[in-house]
Order: structure tokens, then sequence, then C-alpha cells
């Protein structure tokens, strides 16, 4: 016993170091972890308000792009509108059954307070959260194409994981052929993503386009990401190709969080079909 | 008392201007300096070791509440905080009976530069390898912890020659 408490007395500073470590460690690995809620991370009141009282000053500096942006979306909207309104002439024969509940996101606008690139595994910050109908795992995305997956919700802030983060997968898809492979990031360029795992017969060129597949229950079919820079011929295992995002990932402010109002009956389908 | 609240006041100002303004510098698109760590050197020596341990845990920690890093800063700057007794007795020859004396800054200037390179290249590279969290860009760890601590300690002897008052 006496030798138990000499031990502690003499090594006491060490052993507190160590505990202290093994929090560290621990709140490190379980970071890394997507679906563990983290104790650790920006959303929080404290953080998220002073991220958001940084960027109500910031946010004064890039205000002629961001309107520029806002405005060429709407242009594109618009253009849209009008070919719809077309549409709907051409095929008035058809019934539209307008009572029926057809809606199937809901988009709720956000602002950018916090943006990492430069880490391997990134993270934002937005200034939504439960208050504003945010939940886990839903597609934030820009006019210009996709930014992430909202990762941990608190009251009035949510962290992003963005998709210039190692541990990112979604699902992505060749504009022209329609064949799809899995969209990642190696961690070099903040610019460039991968496509993996597309089959070896699928005809790419260097300028094609890659938007998102719409096999998954987070992101819309159909939304931009990126073209083609680079084709690696069949060379590699997992043939990846170089994408160059369209979005410049340094530089975003307004942004989408999209909620899929299908997404437990797609979630239900998918597990009764695993077991 | 006063001395309490000067370190207070340092640990607060030292989390912010890292996180909101050399967190955004990104020299050559990536380099930036973490000078948070100023507050693991200057933190007068104590034979209870605790309050200081706890604290450098505390610094790295709400680092990363901003950064989203997990704990990666509070495991880098807690192995500093605890080597640094080490690398007082080895390079500065200082005992248990000096600490209450000590001043970092009075001491000579090359021992001291010893002291603060060896402690920031060892935070720098702990903090590098966790972000990457694999052995795959190795190259790219060791380029950023090498050009990280050259503008660390750059702007760290600059803000010392900046605020020590002369004699």
């Amino acid at each position: 016993m006496q030798q138990l408490i000499y031990f502690f007395q003499k090594f006491k500073y060490f052993l507190f170091f160590l505990m202290l470590q093994f929090i560290a460690l621990g709140l490190s690995f379980n970071n890394l972890n997507f679906q563990k809620s983290k104790f650790v991370n920006s959303a929080n009141a404290v953080t998220g308000g002073f991220y958001n009282k940084a960027s109500n000053i910031s946010s004064y500096f890039n205000l002629k792009e961001v309107n520029t942006s806002l405005l060429e979306e709407n242009r594109l909207l618009r253009t849209q509108l009008h070919q719809n309104k077309y549409n709907n002439i051409a095929i008035d024969s058809t019934i539209i059954d307008t009572l029926k509940y057809l809606q199937k996101f809901t988009y709720t606008s956000a602002k950018i307070i916090n943006n990492n690139y430069t880490n391997a595994f990134n993270f934002l910050t937005i200034n939504r959260g439960e208050k504003h109908g945010i939940e886990k795992e839903m597609a934030v995305i820009n006019s210009k194409g996709i930014i992430g997956v909202t990762d941990n919700v608190n009251a009035n802030y949510t962290r992003v994981q963005s998709i210039l983060n190692e541990n990112s997968k979604l699902n992505a898809r060749l504009k022209n052929s329609r064949y799809f492979g899995t969209l990642q990031w190696n961690g070099k360029d903040y610019n460039t993503v991968q496509l993996i795992d597309i089959p070896r017969q699928a005809p790419i060129e260097i300028g094609d386009t890659i938007e998102t597949g719409g096999k998954s229950a987070i992101f819309p079919e159909g939304i931009l990401i990126g073209k083609v820079i680079n084709v690696n011929s069949n060379k590699t295992v997992n043939n990846a190709i170089d994408v160059q995002l369209f979005n410049d990932m340094s530089n975003l402010e307004p942004v989408y969080v999209v909620k899929n109002l299908h997404k437990i009956a797609i979630q239900s389908i998918e597990n009764i079909q695993d077991e | 008392m006063n001395k309490k609240i000067y370190f207070l006041i340092l640990f607060v100002v030292l989390v912010f201007s890292q996180v909101f303004v050399f967190n955004n510098i990104l020299f050559l698109g990536y380099v930036n300096p973490y000078l948070y760590i100023a507050f693991i050197f200057l933190y007068p020596l104590n034979k209870n070791r605790f309050l200081f341990l706890f604290l450098s845990f505390l610094l790295g920690l709400s680092v990363d509440f901003f950064l989203d890093s997990g704990g990666i800063h509070a495991f880098a700057t807690l192995t500093i905080g605890y080597l640094r007794l080490f690398f007082i007795k080895v390079y500065l020859k200082k005992y248990e009976i000096d600490y209450p004396f000590f001043k970092l800054h009075a001491e000579a200037f090359g021992k001291v530069f010893n002291y603060v390179v060896t402690l920031t290249l060892i935070h720098h590279f702990i903090l590098f390898s966790f972000a990457n969290f694999s052995f795959q860009n190795i190259t790219h760890v060791l380029l950023n912890t090498l050009l990280s601590s050259v503008f660390t300690l750059l702007l760290y002897f600059l803000a010392i020659f900046i605020f020590t008052k002369k004699q």
C-alpha cells in the first residue's frame, strides 16, 4: 500500500498528464466519426456566436461578388421558370393532380460563418440550427454546386462536414452518360476532388460535367459538382478521375440547406432489404 | 494577484488572435503561424504543475473548439506543456530552487532560442501529423511543420522584441 502511495506521489504529474492526453486523444478520434455526436465543435453557442459576429463584419468585404453570384442565380432560375411554363402548355393533355403531395425537397437559406479548406478534415459552420429545422445529414449546396453534409446541430448553429474532408463520400455521376461513381477527396488541392469506381466502359472526356447522382437520401439529383480535368485511362485500381469543382471552396457565403421529405421512407425501405 | 489577471488576459488574447487573425493568414495558400503556444513559454515556472498542465490543455481545447479539430491542439499543447521543464533543465540549467526568480527573456538569447525552437517544432510536428492522420502525405506534414514553425518563431521573437521593456 505504501509502495502504491509512493508511486502515485512520485508520478502524480505524469499520471495527470496522461489522463488529459487520453481525453484529448478520445476527442480527436471522436471528431472523425460521422455517426457520433461531438462535444468539441464550433456549432455551440459561444464559438458560433463569436464566428457570427466576425462574419457580420467580414461579409461586407465581398458584398459585391455575392451580389453578382445571386443575380446570376436569379437569372438562371428565371430562365428555367419560363421553360417550365412553356412545357406545361405543350403537355396540356396530361392531367396534373395538384392535390397530390409532389414536393420532395425543401430549401433553407443559410450563411457560412466559418470556413476551413486547408486541413485534411475540413468543417464549416453555418448560422442555422434546430430552431430553423436543420437536422443531421442534410445536404448543403449553393448555386454553383455542392458544399457538404450537416454533421452536428445545435440550437442556432450547425457544423457542416465539407466535401473537402477525407471522410466525405457521396454518389456522383457523369451528366451525359449517367455512369455513376463515388466522389471523395485526397486532401491535397482544395479545387480538385476525385471520382472513383466509375465503370471502365464509361466514355469520359476531359471537360465532362459531373453532377450528383440522386442515389442517396441526402442530395437531390442533378446538382452540379464540377468538370473532369484529368483522366487516368484505366491505369489505376479504382479508376480515379480528377474533378475540378465549380465552387471556389475558399470563398463561400450564402448557401442552401436541403431537406429531403422522403428521407425516412427511403431509409426504411433500404433497411428492410438489408435484413 | 496582478500576475494572475495578466496571464488570464494573455490566454484570452492569444486564443482570439489565433482564431480570428493568425488562422486566416494562409501564406502561400496553407502556412499559418500558431502563436498561441507563446503562453507555454511565458507562463512562470512552478513547483506545483497541476494548474499549468490543466491550463495548457484548456488553451489547446479552446482553439480546438473554434477550429473543429477535435482534440489535436489540446494534445500537442499539453505535450509541450509537460516537456517544458525537461528542456529548461537541458538548455537553461535551471532547477527547482531557481523557479521563483526565473525570467525566460533575462537569459542568454542563444539558449532561449534553442529552447523555444525545440518546443515549437515538437508542437507543430504533433499538430500536423494528427491533422493529417495518415502516412500518405508525410512530406506535406514535414514541409508544413517547417514553414509554420519559421512563421511562428518569427512572429514570437518579433512580439517579444516589441513588447518587452528596455532597461
